[in-house]
């Protein structure tokens, strides 16, 4: 689909200093997917040690789990048009999705909060048993990728406003779409192996 | 620049359909479907690996080229580590051990696995 951009690049990709930037960027993402995979590992082997604390089971909602994911493939998303659209040149575009996009974080964030205050009240704490200890890590980690993210977002925001479309600001734009997206396939794996399995098993 | 894409995102919309699609594929399969356990299993796994190849390939652009190329080398290592780290670690420490929270039983194997095997049955009914 895009092969051809070899000739003339994107403004994010025309100094020396951006390639160099965006490529750290992925390695950067590769080293959080090794990160991951290790709270992923820890979650699968304490799976069902819940010590008399809640079963996963009883505890997951369906309905809640679903919106956030919608709410969260939606940000993504957003964010790639907020991409597209600074790809195009529209300064006011990009800002307006990007906006968009970190609203529908915050709404993700509100809603992972009201689930972990719920399980709380449930019962179930990060130190409640082994399970919930790796359950709480892992979505946990997510859940601050995504604030920083979110922080993120707003400061670029700001940066946008103040020095409009330049190869710093895109470069930045298009690193924070990267880390957006990565945060969304790592909920895809949590959405999955974590609230799906757990509701099935 | 601007010649270079289209004026529309056709691919994100139609990276977003598919993966909307994919994710109410996967919650049906795991929720109302009737398959057995594993095989619900191996589904949503291969959907959830396709969905991120979908963010990949159609919102990241990891085939785009500056002057240099989005290592997508290193990347492909970093999910095969990831593949490694989960399987290995469920191998080494659960492959073939049961955890039942009841019974004294621990040093009875076939019996854990039976017992394992009946709160399996009773979760179904959920």
């Amino acid at each position: 689909m895009s092969e051809q951009k070899t000739d003339d690049v994107a403004l994010e990709y025309s100094t020396h200093q951006g390639q160099m930037n965006i490529v750290g960027f992925w390695i950067f993402l590769a080293a959080e997917i090794s990160l991951f995979s290790t709270l992923f590992a820890t979650y699968a082997v304490l799976f069902g040690r819940t010590a008399g604390a809640p079963e996963p089971a009883e505890l997951f909602e369906a309905g809640t789990v679903l919106i956030m994911t919608f709410i969260l493939l939606t940000s993504s998303f957003t964010c790639g048009l907020a991409i597209h659209n600074m790809r195009e040149g529209s300064l006011k575009g990009l800002m307006v999705w990007l906006g968009i996009t970190l609203l529908l974080g915050l709404g993700f964030l509100g809603f992972e909060i009201y689930e972990f205050v719920h399980y709380a009240h449930e019962g179930a704490t990060i130190g409640s048993s082994a399970f919930w200890s790796g359950f709480f890590t892992l979505t946990g980690t997510h859940g601050v990728h995504v604030t920083l993210g979110i922080g993120w977002m707003i400061a670029i925001l700001i940066q946008l406003k103040q020095r409009g479309l330049t190869a710093v600001t895109t470069r930045k734009v298009f690193i924070v779409g990267l880390y957006w997206h990565f945060l969304d396939v790592i909920w895809i794996f949590i959405f999955t192996s974590v609230y799906m399995i757990g509701m099935v098993v | 620049m601007e010649k270079k894409q289209d004026k529309y995102p056709i691919n994100h919309i139609i990276g977003f359909a598919l993966s909307i699609t994919l994710t109410i594929i996967a919650a049906w399969t795991a929720l109302s479907s009737d398959l057995p356990v594993m095989w619900i299993i191996i589904a949503i796994m291969a959907l959830a690996v396709i969905q991120a190849g979908i963010q990949l390939f159609m919102f990241m652009h990891i085939t785009e080229r500056g002057a240099t190329h989005a290592p997508w080398n290193m990347m492909f290592h970093a999910f095969v580590i990831a593949a490694i780290v989960v399987a290995g670690s469920l191998f080494t420490m659960s492959f073939g051990f049961t955890h039942d929270h009841g019974g004294g039983d621990h040093e009875d194997n076939s019996g854990g696995a039976e017992s394992h095997e009946e709160s399996h049955d009773d979760h179904e009914g959920h």
